[in-house]
């Protein structure tokens, strides 16, 4: 028998108000899988990531993590679980310093990085510990958001387009990044509209269209499914 | 004896004293409602009824119990602080997705019940209640006569509202509060108990409160009505400084005391208006506040 | 408070059902002196003229006043002292309770509408609070003692109000003039506007409303009738003190219109009255009233915050969509 996904979604429906943004939501992520959804705006990719955090409460269906039932959970028992979140915004917090916003999130389970450790590989960071969160630039800010997440031993990342608006200098660093997260055994689920960034990372692919996941297929098929993905996500 | 603008610098430096003492209870009210504020978007017109509550659990545990003022310091916050704590768990948790001023006009009608309440048992006289002996009498600082007491007042209100600033800009829980104050879904989402923390802060609030009510409970009388009115006032201070800064509050409300201490001293009528004036001219100058940022 | 649904059954045009409604609390309050005390009933009306009052600037603008009672009071004073030491005629005194309450209400709303929400109500509270203590130390206001002793005159040199039924026609053509005109200021344009305000400020920003102007004019509209309210008052009982410029008076009014219902036409006179009549029962019980009224604050945000006519209201609407389907 196959081994059991870490994450596991089936007919997630979620609501804005009364804006209904995703009509039943199926995926799977395996432990140590790195999984890209594609999709164009507004089709429910972040929703997607928010209602399995928990930030949409306005949700039905089954999300399965670890074993557990996360759509029962509080929102701060979810992330207790082991899961971490990159939001699109990045969310650093301008009344914290960067220190501050980097011991911000309680760790969750061991394992996750040693803060020397952590410097060592965003020396940025460490230069300008002291100063304001949002006084860093885009760049840095994307780094502190994913760095303040290596910390806490999360075994699940949601990554909200990390590569938006970012030199590709940046987008190339934080490539590494996720190819470092995927060596220590992390698994992802990300969000991504830059398709030459997703491949180098993904092992898999959903692509999603009107709040629903139509397709699924793994990084070698991508090729091959170019003149689809070209249509529909109209790049 | 030497004058200061035809005043005697005796009543000069006791008047600027009051309102030093005014000042520190300011102070130590604007910073709770101002951390209440910045985390609950409530405002606290409770405020002044737990800082009564404060001054008379002290009250009741010297008259009943014999407890003295030492450990009423400790007990009464506390008390307090788990009261409004329940509080908070059982009624203005179901506040926070509606108007901000439903939590306010709650406040108020909790505020009237614990007045009416200790008004039907205590009437509206005061109640003395003595310094303790290590705080009584007082010194002659060659200019003046200070009493003990109230040099303890001023001393004790600044190491409680520093302490506070300190523990929320510098230590982790502080930091878990600022960053709540500014995105609390995303600050729950990373495994933060947000609700834990709303609870703990009004409590903290109430505490700062009640901490303040028995440490004014020798100096003015323990009455029910000396929370009402003490409150307005600080809502003023509270205009003025603008809730967005921690150290606004506590700077305004000392200020403000002394201004007020002054008037006293120049215009006497106008002592117990010049804080609501100061309050409009600086709502013509600045209206988002002297240290506020959200207009 | 924006999760008011103002039903437009009680502003827009009336039904055949509900004018006869009207009509018959008219009459109801026509004959109401012949079982209830007069004086009773005057307290009644002109704290529902008050919470009416209040409510249009709560209800149909959005602005939370913690300190109408300065208008109230205010004009109180102004009526007492107008009729007693100077010896006007009651229309006249009570012409310069409204005027001078307009004029306060231009003053408190110039300084108040620069903040919004709750520092609004911060901002009016301590202005309220100003007046209080101003009225304690002014020579004209008598102090702790207040205005007592004042007459009511001869309406017009005709009427003598000091017959009990001559004034309490007299209160109830004052009360339903001014029920009237809110009635009319809600329904006009202008309070059309002052609606879009309330449900989305910004919006009618960039619509053009010159919205601080729009916010100013409701409030001085807000604090006249308040005035007029506090000024009959005033030659009714005939005496003005610092209870009704106190800042608990200012917590009355909220709470008249909270329990009856923001937002509502009659709610707010369906509130004073309760709140009248609960209040007098009390007087007698012992039970004190602070309490009373600080738990049905209580009750009010955490179970019915549209209030009782709001909730009815609401309760028809619904039972209206079902039977529509």
């Amino acid at each position: 028998m196959a081994e059991a996904p870490l994450l596991s979604v089936r007919g997630l429906n979620a609501w804005y108000g009364e804006g209904h943004a995703l009509h039943g939501v199926d995926l799977d992520v395996f432990r140590g899988e790195t999984v890209t959804l594609l999709g164009r705006n507004g089709v429910g990719k972040t929703t997607t990531l928010r209602a399995i955090l928990g930030l949409v409460r306005k949700r039905t269906g089954t999300i399965m993590f670890d074993e557990r039932d996360l759509i029962r959970l509080s929102l701060h028992r979810v992330a207790r679980c082991g899961i971490g979140f990159v939001p699109e915004e990045r969310g650093i917090f301008s009344a914290l310093t960067v220190d501050e916003n980097l011991l911000l999130p309680p760790v969750v389970a061991p394992g996750g990085m040693p803060v020397e450790e952590i410097f060592e590989l965003f020396p940025n960071l460490k230069e300008r510990r002291k100063s304001q969160g949002t006084k860093l630039s885009g760049g840095e800010q994307q780094m502190l958001a994913i760095a303040r997440m290596l910390r806490t031993g999360v075994k699940l990342l949601l990554l909200d387009e990390p590569t938006e608006g970012l030199a590709p200098v940046i987008v190339s660093r934080i490539g590494e990044v996720l190819q470092m997260l995927k060596a220590r055994g992390i698994t992802v689920l990300l969000v991504e509209q830059n398709f030459r960034f997703a491949r180098r990372v993904a092992d898999r692919f959903y692509l999603m269209e009107h709040g629903r996941v139509t397709s699924g297929f793994p990084v070698g098929e991508l090729e091959a499914r170019m003149d689809l993905l070209h249509e529909v996500l109209g790049v | 004896m030497t004058m200061i603008f035809g005043i005697p610098v005796q009543a000069l430096l006791g008047q600027l004293l009051v309102g030093l003492i005014n000042g520190s209870f300011y102070a130590m009210l604007s910073l709770g409602l101002a951390i209440i504020f910045g985390l609950l978007r409530i405002i606290n017109f409770a405020h002044g009824a737990q800082y009564m509550l404060g001054a008379f659990i002290g009250y009741l545990l010297l008259t009943w119990g014999g407890i003295g003022y030492w450990p009423a310091l400790i007990i009464a916050p506390l008390a307090v602080g788990l009261f409004s704590a329940i509080i908070e768990r059982l009624a203005l948790s179901r506040l926070y997705k509606v108007d901000p001023l439903y939590g306010l006009l709650f406040t108020f009608g909790l505020a009237l019940v614990l007045e009416g309440v200790f008004r039907y048992f205590f009437g509206v006289s005061g109640q003395p209640y003595a310094p303790p002996p290590l705080l009584a009498g007082g010194t002659n600082l060659g200019f003046m006569f200070l009493p003990v007491y109230r040099g303890w007042i001023v001393l004790a209100s600044l190491v409680v509202c520093l302490g506070t600033w300190f523990a929320i800009e510098k230590t982790r829980l502080g930091a878990y509060l600022r960053a709540a104050t500014e995105n609390p879904s995303l600050v729950q989402a990373f495994g933060v108990n947000v609700p834990l923390l709303l609870t703990l802060t009004y409590g903290a609030g109430a505490a700062l409160a009640a901490l303040a009510g028995i440490m004014a409970a020798p100096v003015y009388q323990v009455s029910p009505l000396m929370g009402s009115n003490l409150i307005i006032v600080v809502f003023a201070v509270v205009v003025v400084g603008g809730m967005g800064s921690v150290l606004g509050a506590i700077v305004t409300g000392y200020v403000l005391g002394l201004v007020e201490g002054l008037t006293k001293v120049f215009y006497p009528e106008a002592s117990s208006i010049v804080i609501f004036v100061i309050m409009a001219l600086v709502l013509l100058v600045r209206p988002a506040g002297l240290f506020g940022k959200d207009a | 408070m924006a999760d008011q649904a103002v039903s437009q059954a009680w502003v827009g045009q009336g039904t055949r059902l509900q004018w006869l409604l009207l009509a018959l609390a008219i009459a109801a309050l026509l004959v109401a002196p012949a079982f209830v005390y007069p004086i009773f009933l005057m307290k009644m009306l002109c704290f529902a003229l008050f919470a009416c009052a209040f409510n249009l600037l709560l209800g149909y603008a959005g602005l939370l006043s913690f300190g109408h009672a300065a208008m109230f009071g205010g004009a109180a004073y102004f009526t007492a002292h107008a009729a007693k030491v100077w010896g006007w005629p009651p229309e006249a005194a009570i012409l310069l309770g409204v005027a001078g309450a307009a004029a306060m209400g231009l003053v408190m709303g110039f300084f108040a509408i620069r903040r919004r929400g709750i520092y609004f109500a911060m901002i009016t509270l301590a202005l309220a609070q100003l007046f209080y203590f101003f009225c304690l130390q002014a020579p004209f206001t008598g102090g702790e003692d207040g205005i007592q002793g004042v007459p009511r005159g001869q309406l017009f040199g005709l009427f003598d109000l000091n017959q009990p039924l001559t004034i309490y026609y007299f209160v109830l053509v004052v009360f339903l003039a001014g029920l009237f005109a809110i009635w009319r200021i809600v329904n006009s344009p202008f309070g059309m506007i002052l609606r879009s305000i309330r449900e989305n400020e910004n919006r009618a920003i960039s619509l053009g409303y010159s919205v601080a102007r729009y916010k100013l004019a409701a409030f001085v509209m807000s604090a006249a009738l308040s005035g007029l309210a506090g000024a009959v008052k005033a030659i009714v009982f005939q005496f003005a003190t610092l209870t009704d410029v106190d800042w608990q008076m200012s917590g009355e009014v909220i709470l008249m219109t909270l329990l009856g219902g923001i937002g509502t036409m009659i709610g707010p006179v369906a509130g004073a009255a309760l709140v009248v009549a609960l209040e007098n029962s009390l007087a007698t019980s012992g039970f004190p009233v602070t309490i009373a009224t600080g738990l049905i604050f209580m009750a009010c945000v955490l179970l019915f915050r549209r209030g009782i006519v709001g909730e009815i209201q609401a309760w028809l609407d619904r039972r209206g969509a079902r039977s529509e389907d």
